[in-house]
């Protein structure tokens, strides 16, 4: 808390700002209720735990902007949950037809749903989630062009930052607690290897699509066991990796395709996934929405044994009530075409008042086979209450 | 001469039709220069407030900004970014409209940093929850309506054309047809009646004051929408238009969406 006293008043007191210091976040507290006793030792039923994510936002003058965004999550069953990071922290110049970016941000790429094949600058943050969402801040020099022919995005991504897994006390971890503080790398420069990455994207009509080349640590750890310790570490790769994302929006249609091809010493791999979302709007004489969504992916890559998408088809229906609380339902199965496992989501989300919401999510993964990479999570089906408050 | 010789043989063989041309010729006249008079503002930003009202008379509110370019032979460029409620703080939308064909829009999601290409082909899904629908706030193109004219009368203390208006491509609207009540003088729509696919009586539009900008610019400082189906209604308070605020094609780039402002 001392700390982001001491922020706020460096910024406040900067000599040549010429607009306020704007802050604004969320605080949220969140409750992990699971249906069974856990599977491995040291693990505990449930957890509750508290994040807050706050950004800090000055603009020096209309081309130059700084914005921070610390997180962190205080978490009362598993020690690695509770942590830190740095979202965004980043000066960005922004001339009318190029930016630069110096510091850490976020960067997305991709076009499905269900799974996120073809993003790679950040980490994720599998602390927070399975869904692969939540990422770390990462740290870069990024130079984006924009021309008439598109939009040309460089980066060199000086650090990198490793993969952390749940500890001893949490759920949703495997048999062996992942030993992530001795993470090896391929690279004898480990963390400090420079990764760099190109990609060209635009929109041509009814076409929106990126391709890019990217060179560096691999976002997705193997894992060994070290000699030295006996535990379980991720072992980072040198990787190049070539990705493809192209969305056809036609009609009430949207038809997506992510495909990567991916090379290391000592693999070579492809992924693709591929899909669709068609929304009804004004269903059944309502207001609401109803957008269908199906993907399919496959993922060979060495990486993808331990990953829960390899060979799977995934449906979803998300249900827009349009409401003025913006209240969503959202049903998700997913299912491996290999060992017939099923997995299932349900998610409802709305709004309290003007400055907080609620969620509900329920996962159901006792459908799991045994020897699918997500079958340790079989006593793993939760419930999870989340209520969020912005400032 | 060839042109009379067809027109008389038309006047022969389907006179109905024609006086039906002559309606469809007036109204899409009156159209065209309505839509002439809106036009030649090169750009605008403006902030607005929704207040959505519950058959109960609840009520949530929304801030909205909007800006929005002006493209020489095609439709308008458009972003509406959210400023509130602040759970979609951040949240904005980005539309290329088009005379011909579907519009481009992008919606961009600040909690992932995604720009999503989103389908804008059904136009009748509600805005935000509120009663205005995509169709209601999207720039209308003359090209993708019908127009009739159906007559000319008092409407408060002054007088209007009355129009209607049927979409071209029905999957693509929410609505049989549109009424429009637009004064004689300046042409401003005052009120509108939508009509749903099955052609009842769907909802209200009413324009409160119109404010003139550049000497020749009139904007409507509210807009009130009545859904007569479901009891609901959302108005639109606008606050001060600015005209010539120096945007350009680039500040309407895709790429541009998560650094707003």
């Amino acid at each position: 808390m001392k700390k982001v006293f001491l922020l706020a008043w460096i910024f406040c007191s900067w000599p040549c700002s010429i607009h306020a210091l704007e802050i604004r976040g969320e605080l949220s507290f969140e409750a992990r209720l699971f249906a069974e006793s856990p599977s491995y030792a040291g693990q505990k039923h449930n957890n509750g735990s508290l994040a807050i994510d706050a950004e800090f936002y000055q603009q020096f003058s209309e081309n130059v902007r700084l914005v921070v965004e610390p997180f962190y999550r205080i978490d009362s069953a598993d020690s690695n949950r509770s942590h830190a990071d740095l979202r965004t922290g980043h000066f960005l110049y922004m001339p009318q037809s190029w930016e630069l970016t110096v510091g850490v941000d976020k960067v997305f790429w991709g076009v499905t749903e269900f799974v996120h094949l073809v993003d790679i600058i950040n980490q994720t943050d599998l602390l927070e989630g399975l869904d692969g969402e939540d990422k770390l801040g990462q740290p870069m020099v990024r130079l984006l062009l924009e021309r008439d022919w598109g939009m040309v995005d460089t980066f060199i991504l000086p650090w990198f930052r490793s993969r952390s897994f749940p500890g001893e006390g949490g759920r949703l971890r495997g048999p062996v607690v992942i030993d992530d503080d001795n993470a090896q790398f391929e690279s004898s420069m480990e963390e400090y290897h420079p990764d760099a990455a190109i990609r060209y994207s635009n929109y041509l009509g009814l076409w929106d699509f990126g391709i890019y080349q990217f060179v560096g640590t691999s976002r997705e750890p193997l894992f060994a066991v070290s000699s030295e310790t006996m535990t379980v570490i991720p072992y980072y790769e040198q990787i190049a990796q070539t990705g493809l994302d192209v969305q056809l929006t036609e009609g009430g249609w949207l038809l997506k395709l992510e495909a990567l091809s991916r090379y290391s010493d000592i693999d070579r791999g492809l992924g693709a996934a591929a899909g669709f979302e068609y929304t009804f709007a004004n269903f059944g004489g309502t207001a609401a929405d109803l957008g269908v969504i199906g993907e399919y992916v496959f993922d060979d890559r060495n990486v993808a044994e331990y990953s829960l998408y390899n060979d799977d088809v995934m449906v979803g229906f998300r249900v827009s009530v349009n409401d003025h609380r913006t209240t969503e339902f959202l049903l998700g199965i997913m299912q491996d075409m290999e060992n017939g496992s099923t997995a299932l989501s349900l998610e409802l989300s709305s709004r309290i008042n003007d400055s907080a919401t609620f969620e509900v999510t329920g996962a159901f993964l006792d459908k799991i086979d045994q020897d699918d990479p997500a079958g340790v999570h079989r006593q793993d089906s939760f419930l999870r209450l989340l209520l969020t408050c912005y400032f | 001469m060839r042109t009379t010789l067809v027109a008389l043989l038309f006047l022969l063989v389907i006179p109905g039709d024609v006086f039906a041309e002559t309606a469809g010729g007036r109204g899409h006249t009156i159209a065209v220069e309505a839509k002439k008079r809106n036009s030649n503002f090169g750009d605008y930003q403006v902030q607005m407030t929704m207040i959505l009202r519950s058959r109960a008379g609840a009520e949530s509110q929304r801030m909205i900004r909007n800006r929005v370019l002006e493209i020489i032979g095609d439709g308008d460029k458009s972003l509406t970014i959210f400023d509130s409620p602040t759970d979609v703080r951040g949240t904005a939308l980005l539309s290329y409209s088009h005379r011909q064909g579907d519009d481009d829009q992008w919606l961009y999601l600040p909690a992932l940093k995604r720009v999503k290409r989103i389908s804008s082909a059904d136009k009748s899904g509600s805005f935000m929850g509120s009663e205005f629908s995509y169709e209601d706030l999207g720039s209308r193109e003359v090209e993708k309506y019908a127009y009739r004219f159906l007559q000319e009368e008092a409407c408060g203390e002054q007088r209007c054309f009355v129009l209607e208006l049927i979409p071209k491509e029905s999957s693509k609207s929410g609505y049989s047809r549109i009424i429009s009540w637009l004064d004689t003088v300046h042409l401003r729509t005052m009120k509108e009646e939508y009509h749903d696919t099955r052609g009842r009586l769907m909802k209200t539009l009413t324009m409160g004051i119109y404010q003139e900008y550049l000497g020749f610019h009139w904007r409507p400082m509210q807009m009130l929408m009545v859904n007569h189906q479901n009891g609901k209604e959302t108005e639109l308070l606008f606050y001060t238009y600015l005209f010539h605020t120096g945007l350009t094609d680039r500040d309407f780039n895709k790429s541009k969406l998560q650094r707003l402002r």
